[in-house]
């Protein structure tokens, strides 16, 4: 009972607050409303049992995903408001489109029955929670038979994370920067040079 | 009141709508795109953990813990490439985006 509860409460949230997402006249309200709907879906993953992926869902989303997005509306100096000129244009349209493949997805999820021989055909059966935690049950499996997959997500992070410098990076030539061998490397020699003054003449 | 996989598959899919809903709604706005689109990815891993937990398969787990991986290296990529775009063009519209070369 209180099961449903929470998850009535989570599923409320999470989707107004998707619903706020992309409705919301300023993008910083967007982003914190996305964040808003992360915490929320972390919610719903808890209650479906999958404890790793829910914390997960909060320090990587909401700490690092999100926290990017909100960087990057705050350092472009955008007009917003030009950006949203349409919204009302596209409004039946879309609102149309989403109804029909709303209809379509809700028809799919309510006439669906699980094949009997289903549950007993998992791969890898999640164990006891009393016995084996989340968190110890998903490691075992991913550190072993989906271990190059693992090692596959890594190097897409770290492409990901290549590419994203070299797009952004960028040496500005006007900018003069302190190269600290040559100010060490100075001597009497190369700073200073003597020049002989003839008197009364000036340079 | 049991909650039902039926349960799940709906708030999923009324998220996976309102995802694609803000793609039609922000067509200017590539900011909100990428939101929207990270909203999608949202409700396919909604998804998997559901049916993760009613069919009794670890596996899904996994794979929704790989979309989470390419979700955010896609956001990675995505904002790099837009703050790349708006520092050329100083602007994010989406119909100023049509010239392939820098």
């Amino acid at each position: 009972m209180i099961q449903a509860l929470f998850f009535y409460l989570f599923a409320a949230v999470t989707i107004a607050s998707a619903v706020m997402v992309i409705s919301s006249r300023n993008p910083v309200h967007s982003v914190l409303f996305l964040i808003l709907a992360f915490v929320n879906a972390a919610g719903l993953f808890m209650l479906a049992g999958a404890e790793f992926l829910a914390l997960l869902l909060i320090v990587v989303y909401v700490g690092a995903v999100a926290v990017l997005f909100l960087f990057v509306v705050m350092m472009l100096d955008v007009d917003f408001v030009e950006l949203r000129q349409g919204f009302m244009q596209y409004l039946p349209i879309g609102v149309l489109v989403g109804l029909i493949f709303l209809a379509e997805l809700l028809m799919v999820a309510g006439a669906w029955v699980f094949a009997p021989e289903a549950t007993a055909t998992a791969t890898a059966p999640i164990p006891d929670p009393a016995q084996v935690s989340n968190t110890l049950a998903l490691g075992q499996l991913l550190y072993t038979r989906y271990v190059y997959f693992f090692q596959v997500a890594g190097f897409v992070l770290l492409v990901a994370m290549i590419g994203a410098i070299t797009l952004t990076l960028r040496h500005r030539a006007y900018v003069r920067r302190q190269n600290i061998s040559v100010q060490v490397a100075r001597t009497r020699a190369t700073a200073i040079e003597v020049k002989h003054v003839e008197p009364g003449r000036g340079l | 009141m049991t909650l039902g996989l039926a349960h799940y598959l709906s708030v999923a899919a009324i998220l996976f709508t309102l995802g694609v809903l803000g793609i039609f709604l922000n067509r200017k706005n590539v900011i909100v795109i990428l939101m929207s689109v990270e909203l999608i990815l949202l409700a396919v891993n909604l998804n998997l953990v559901a049916f993760s937990h009613f069919l009794g398969d670890l596996v899904g787990q996994v794979f929704a813990l790989f979309v989470l991986t390419v979700a955010a290296a896609e956001a990675a990529i995505g904002l790099a490439i837009l703050v790349a775009f708006f520092r050329n063009r100083g602007s994010i519209a989406v119909e100023d985006i049509n010239v392939m070369k820098g």
